[in-house]
């Protein structure tokens, strides 16, 4: 492994039964092996193949869930609240569009404080319509509460679909979490992986111990109570205080993730970050562009890095500021728009998350990959280069690959 | 039960581990109209109470005796369903002009 084989094929290291899967299939996999009590899910592109092959899962027998066919995400999402509030552990997952259907359970879910699972596979929402990846579904749940986990490949989609159920129900969180992976980009490529047995996966997680559930019929509870303003605000401070724990036991789940799988994940990946001149942040599969062209700089003496952000809620602000605090030129990269903000979603928090520390520092932001639109090795470089040139201002400095004409 | 405790005392997402707490909120605060019965024409054939969505009608040794106004919120199903027309909607005091 210390011979650089190639940087185009994800390092899939660690334990497990080596499989070739798209990444859809290797989450609903991981939703098998987590023996969730309820699944709701309905079908739309790029997300259907997970709630397919889970289905199949079901029918066959291999997982004992109680699988609803909904008629809508609005239903799938208010199943799994119901469900979670009686107790059960409950799964879903969705696209786009069908996130968009979701947007008044998002709140409700992470309010009530039910660790729901959401396997997020992005996708642009309408309109001009469009089934491919960007991150604007992803981006427009971020401030409803839910924890939100990039992955890069399938192999990352798959250990966070199991990490995320003890991430949610722990008792100290108990919010709903949403695994996100990148349409097409993860869901349907077929990669190498490797599959943990099914007993290591069933007691890695255990058994979903609610606090409370409405199914408790020795000790009764009242869920979804008129709220009003002698109380919502004390209750809403403690729903922020669990995503900042959140962190914590984010850490230490994958130290214990380690230790069943030797994959070892961090809240934020740098790569050859510790002396670069040049870094790039980024989030989910394009990483594994940017590692490429990294690599390729590297080889011609370029001292360019990456960081790669994978717990995006919570944002570890202070981890990305020290993971960034060497580098002289940090450049950001969007897979989603914020019209008339002052900048696109990721470069704001990176931007706050230096200035959190006082680090002033040569920030650059560009946007990329919207509507599906290829991000190609050559653009990655561009934007190293861009970076390494000090006549170009500091801001937003443009759209990786479009068509600019003049 | 319902004090007003820091917010790290209270139950995840505004649970109500104690179930039954509403004899302990004023939920009749809102209503801007009152059920005044005539007494003396009832006949305690509990319609109204069984009508009332609040649980509001007071009874006791099986006789009507009033009404519970911190519960009750002015609906007025009771005035409508009284076979004796002996329920009248009137409105609240503070309500009424001077």
């Amino acid at each position: 492994m210390a011979l650089a084989v190639s940087s185009r094929v994800p390092p899939v290291h660690g334990l497990g039964t080596p499989v070739a899967l798209d990444g859809g299939t290797l989450v609903a996999h991981a939703m098998r092996q987590t023996r969730p009590d309820v699944v709701a899910a309905y079908p739309i592109t790029p997300q259907t193949v997970i709630t397919e092959a889970f289905s199949q899962f079901v029918a066959n027998g291999e997982v004992h869930t109680e699988f609803v066919p909904v008629e809508s995400e609005h239903a799938a999402l208010s199943v799994c609240i119901g469900a979670a509030a009686a107790g059960a552990r409950a799964q879903t997952a969705t696209s786009g569009p069908g996130l968009a259907l979701m947007w008044e359970l998002l709140g409700v879910a992470s309010g009530m404080r039910l660790p729901i699972v959401m396997h997020l596979c992005t996708r642009a929402l309408s309109a001009p319509i469009n089934i491919l990846c960007d991150h604007s579904d992803a981006m427009a749940m971020r401030d409803t509460g839910w924890l939100l986990l990039f992955s890069e490949n399938g192999q990352e989609a798959y250990d966070q679909a199991i990490i995320a159920v003890r991430l949610g129900e722990h008792p100290q969180v108990l919010l709903p979490v949403a695994n996100v992976l990148d349409g097409f980009i993860v869901t349907h490529c077929v990669e190498r992986a490797l599959l943990l047995p099914d007993e290591v996966v069933s007691e890695f997680v255990g058994e979903y111990q609610p606090a409370y559930a409405l199914l408790d019929l020795q000790r009764p509870v009242t869920v979804g109570g008129l709220d009003f303003q002698d109380f919502h605000m004390e209750h809403k401070r403690g729903q922020v205080e669990a995503m900042a724990r959140a962190k914590g036991v984010l850490e230490g789940l994958f130290q214990e993730f380690a230790e069943i799988s030797g994959r070892i994940y961090r809240l934020v990946e740098p790569y050859r970050l510790a002396d670069a001149e040049v870094g790039v942040v980024v989030l989910g599969s394009t990483a594994g562009t940017v590692r490429y062209v990294v690599d390729r700089l590297r080889a011609r003496g370029v001292r360019a890095g990456m960081l790669s952000i994978r717990s995006f809620r919570p944002f570890p602000a202070l981890e990305v500021a020290a993971a960034l605090a060497e580098v002289k030129a940090v450049g950001v990269l969007d897979r989603a728009l914020a019209p008339g903000a002052s900048a696109p979603p990721l470069f704001s928090d990176i931007a706050s998350a230096l200035a959190g520390v006082g680090l002033s520092k040569r920030l650059l932001g560009w946007v990329y990959g919207i509507g599906g639109r290829e991000v190609l090795p050559q653009h990655i470089e561009g934007v190293f280069h861009t970076l390494a040139d000090p006549s170009v201002p500091p801001g937003l400095v443009g759209w990786l690959g479009l068509r600019e004409g003049r | 039960m319902l004090s007003l405790r820091p917010w790290y005392e209270e139950p995840p997402g505004g649970l109500l581990p104690y179930p039954g707490n509403s004899v302990e909120v004023d939920t009749g605060a809102w209503r801007s109209r009152r059920p005044v019965i005539a007494l003396e024409r009832c006949v305690h054939c509990m319609i109204c109470w069984a009508f009332c969505p609040d649980s509001a009608f007071i009874v006791q040794d099986g006789r009507l005796i009033g009404v519970d106004l911190e519960h009750c919120k002015g609906c007025g199903i009771c005035a409508r369903e009284c076979p004796k027309a002996c329920i009248a909607m009137e409105p609240e005091p503070a309500l009424t002009p001077a």
